[in-house]
């Protein structure tokens, strides 16, 4: 396989993987901004920095109002990380690596690009969201189920998951990084209303509140919910999952290609942060900082695999 | 579809049965299926300097064009012979110049010609084969009469639509295949691949590594890039992906670097080497001229192929067939002025309006005028460019190009056709696919079949003799 189209599954995975991220991050703020009022233009600054866009939507709007944050986050094209714009990317990537996907695969994919196109051909209106991120929601699914259903298990699959758990982490430790002071026990208002609205918004955001309060039988607790983000193996977008899924296919990938590749072993020691320890420690090391140390080491992880496999040469 | 005096021509008797008894909103709804296939599958082209809606459709139509199992051996033999003198003349250019000896050709058609290639001299490419892709562009006026509009000689495009074509058809209308006798054209990519491979060269060892070379996803024809790549099983690759490594070209994997043994590149000489030719190519591979004449890799086709097909050498085909095999041409040239003969510039000038004039090195249907669909103003217009710089322009007489039907918003309604065959060269045989790219004007009445210029494509059917 060439360097090049490895390079083009990691990031058509990681853009598509990206793009229901932000839908359910917009569904979670909407939510929120529904159901708690007072919350809601605070909500949804906190859901643009998740994003990573904040300075880039400062640049544009003074207020963090609905629609406009809706409509920046799904179909404005002058910001990278919209649902619209990263659909575009990953379609371009899926051009690229057009002869290794399945036709189902493909289909899917230039389906989904093509109905999110038309669908936000014209501005969301608050009354059309829910609509629009449940076409979004559709589309992935078919995307993912087209992946599992036809492709081959071979290298081509591994670099399109590497991508899609290497976003994944990333998505799930930046939602923790905007909001871990909530988590913290030293927070003032523990017990208070404004408190169960942030849990709330970090369990939504993972889509993640049902799962949650049927396994700790509905008692919300800042520990617990740190735990199943960060530790939890049954949860599909901890951390802990994403690097066991991370280190299957990087080991899957050094066996195929008897090449024990230098990406492996790291891996291994970033994963052993989650195998090893309880989150008890972690508290103690500090939330923030191990959030933004795994924040970092991601990268880092993502660097070395695009050199170890020769993404750009 | 229908011969002098209107009557039903015999290729497509079957299908007029067939046709009479559908339901025209039955056959408009199979329509729009088809381009709602077309769509998913990606079937597109892009159109350069157009920002949104840069993806666009060929219009396809479902009536196929057909073509009787006689009708196609003759065209067969005439393309056959066609190919094989373009590559003698292409060998003997590029070596020992006998038809410029011969004074058959005058020598400043080649001399001052840019498509010639002086990198090219004294080259002899592996299998001696220089048009391996060969798409020859191909009009009837009479039901007796096929003239060659065109050779294309460098990197022929239209493939995949013949074979997507093919394939929607059967999917559309099963029932077509099973009451005619339609000769197959879907072990194209597999031919390809046998004569690609054929002309592996010397460096090679083992299977040869067969790859393509895309300008990348931009590229107007990328979705044939890709699609062939795929139903070849080879590697699509881009300049950047390739790089020169112990005297051969390799492309960089996610486990090192592959010597590539075939390259069939679909990107024009001039951008193909920065060494070589255009410094400024980003698309090419730094050094693969060198390689290519040291034999270290294939190209296909060769470099410097313009010299054959262009507009200006057309006009001596006749006598190029007749130089190289010793036979009379097969196939007709349509009769062609060069407007840098004095006297023919004038005949030209005075009867712009029944004429085609075309541009030497132009294509795509750019920079043409055809004289009796043209206003005096254009024509005006014209005239002075074509006395600026005569040599620049071929003109020819209007054809009456046949017609084949297409569906209409008011039923079945005559366009103008051309037809473009596909030939693959390899060292020990010439395979012409039977089938091809037909294009069809689309606008009532117009010549002008390019896709650039509102162009559709039709399936082409070559029936069983």
């Amino acid at each position: 396989m060439l360097g090049r189209t490895a390079g083009g599954l990691f990031w058509m995975f990681r853009y598509l993987e990206r793009s229901e991220n932000i839908a359910r991050l917009v569904d979670a703020g909407f939510r929120i901004a529904l159901t708690r009022f007072d919350a809601a233009d605070d909500e949804w600054a906190s859901v643009v920095e998740t994003s990573g866009v904040k300075g880039l939507y400062l640049e544009q709007h003074d207020q963090f109002d609905a629609t406009s944050v809706i409509n920046f986050l799904l179909r404005d094209k002058s910001n990278p990380s919209s649902v619209i714009s990263v659909v575009d990317m990953a379609r371009n990537n899926a051009r690229m690596v057009r002869a290794s996907l399945t036709r189902e695969v493909w289909e899917a994919t230039n389906n989904c690009w093509m109905t999110l196109k038309s669908v936000m051909a014209r501005p969301v209106k608050e009354r059309e969201l829910p609509e629009v991120l449940d076409v979004i929601r559709k589309q992935s699914a078919q995307v993912r189920g087209a992946l599992h259903g036809t492709m081959l298990r071979n290298d081509i699959f591994n670099f399109a998951r590497l991508g899609t758990f290497l976003e994944r982490a990333d998505s799930t430790a930046r939602i923790l990084d905007v909001k871990y002071y909530v988590l913290l026990p030293s927070a003032n208002y523990v017990g208070s209303s404004l408190d169960n609205v942030q849990w709330e918004t970090i369990l939504r955001s993972v889509s993640a509140m049902r799962s949650y309060r049927w396994l700790y039988k509905g008692e919300i607790s800042p520990k617990g919910i740190a735990d199943f983000l960060i530790m939890d193996h049954r949860m599909p977008r901890s951390l802990a999952f994403c690097y066991a899924k991370i280190d299957d296919n990087l080991r899957f990938l050094s066996k195929d290609y008897d090449f024990d590749a230098p990406c492996r072993e790291l891996a291994e020691t970033i994963y052993s942060r989650f195998s090893n320890q309880s989150i008890d420690a972690v508290f103690e090391f500090g939330l923030h900082e191990f959030i933004e140390s795994f924040l970092s080491d991601n990268d880092a992880l993502y660097q070395q695999i695009q050199r170890d496999y020769g993404f750009y040469g | 579809m229908f011969g002098r005096d209107d009557i039903l021509r015999q290729p497509y008797k079957n299908y007029q049965k067939w046709i009479a008894d559908e339901d025209i909103r039955r056959l408009r709804k199979k329509s729009l299926e088809a381009e709602a296939y077309f769509r998913s599958t990606g079937i597109t082209f892009n159109v350069y300097g157009q920002e949104e809606e840069a993806e666009r459709l060929i219009p396809f139509d479902i009536v196929p064009r057909i073509i009787s199992g006689h009708e196609w051996n003759r065209l067969t033999r005439g393309i056959i012979q066609r190919v094989k003198a373009m590559n003698a003349f292409l060998h003997d250019i590029y070596h020992r110049q006998e038809i410029l000896k011969a004074g058959r050709i005058p020598l400043e058609l080649i001399a001052e010609n840019e498509v010639f290639v002086p990198q090219m001299i004294g080259v002899s490419p592996p299998g001696g084969v220089y048009t391996h892709i060969v798409g020859v562009d191909i009009v009837r006026t009479d039901e007796n009469q096929f003239y060659v509009l065109e050779d294309n000689t460098r990197t022929p495009s239209g493939v995949s639509y013949m074979l997507e074509n093919r394939e929607t058809m059967l999917q559309m209308f099963p029932e077509l295949f099973s009451n005619n006798r339609i000769q197959n054209v879907s072990d194209y990519p597999k031919s390809l691949h046998r004569s690609l491979s054929a002309c592996a060269p010397p460096a090679c060892n083992g299977k040869p590594v067969v790859a393509i070379l895309t300008p990348g996803i931009h590229n107007s024809a990328y979705f044939e890039h890709s699609f062939l790549a795929d139903q070849m099983g080879a590697e699509l690759v881009e300049g950047n992906d390739l790089k020169l490594v112990d005297g051969r070209i390799c492309m960089r994997t996610t486990q090192g670097f592959t010597p590539i043994d075939v390259l069939y590149r679909r990107v024009d000489d001039e951008y193909l080497d920065p060494l070589s030719f255009n410094p400024r190519s980003l698309l090419g591979v730094p050094g693969v001229m060198d390689i290519y004449r040291s034999g270290g890799i294939t190209l296909a086709n060769a470099p410097g192929n313009g010299i054959s097909d262009d507009k200006a050498i057309y006009s001596y085909m006749p006598d190029i067939i007749e130089f190289y095999t010793g036979e009379k041409a097969i196939l007709e040239n349509v009769p062609t002025w060069r407007c840098s003969e004095q006297e023919s510039l004038s005949y030209v000038l005075d009867n712009l309006s029944d004429l085609v004039v075309k541009e030497v090195h132009g294509s795509g249907g750019y920079g043409m005028l055809v004289g009796p669909a043209a206003s005096k103003r254009e024509i005006r217009t014209f005239a002075t460019k074509l006395k600026q710089k005569p040599a620049n322009y071929i003109a020819q007489p209007t054809l009456s190009l046949s017609t084949v039907p297409v569906l209409t918003r008011q039923g079945l309604a005559p366009r103008h056709v051309d037809l473009r065959p596909f030939v693959l060269v390899s060292p020990d045989k010439i395979d012409i696919m039977p089938g091809g790219l037909t294009r069809v004007a689309l606008k009532e009445g117009s010549l002008v079949v390019n896709s650039s210029q509102g162009g559709g494509t039709k399936d082409t059917w070559v029936l069983e003799e």
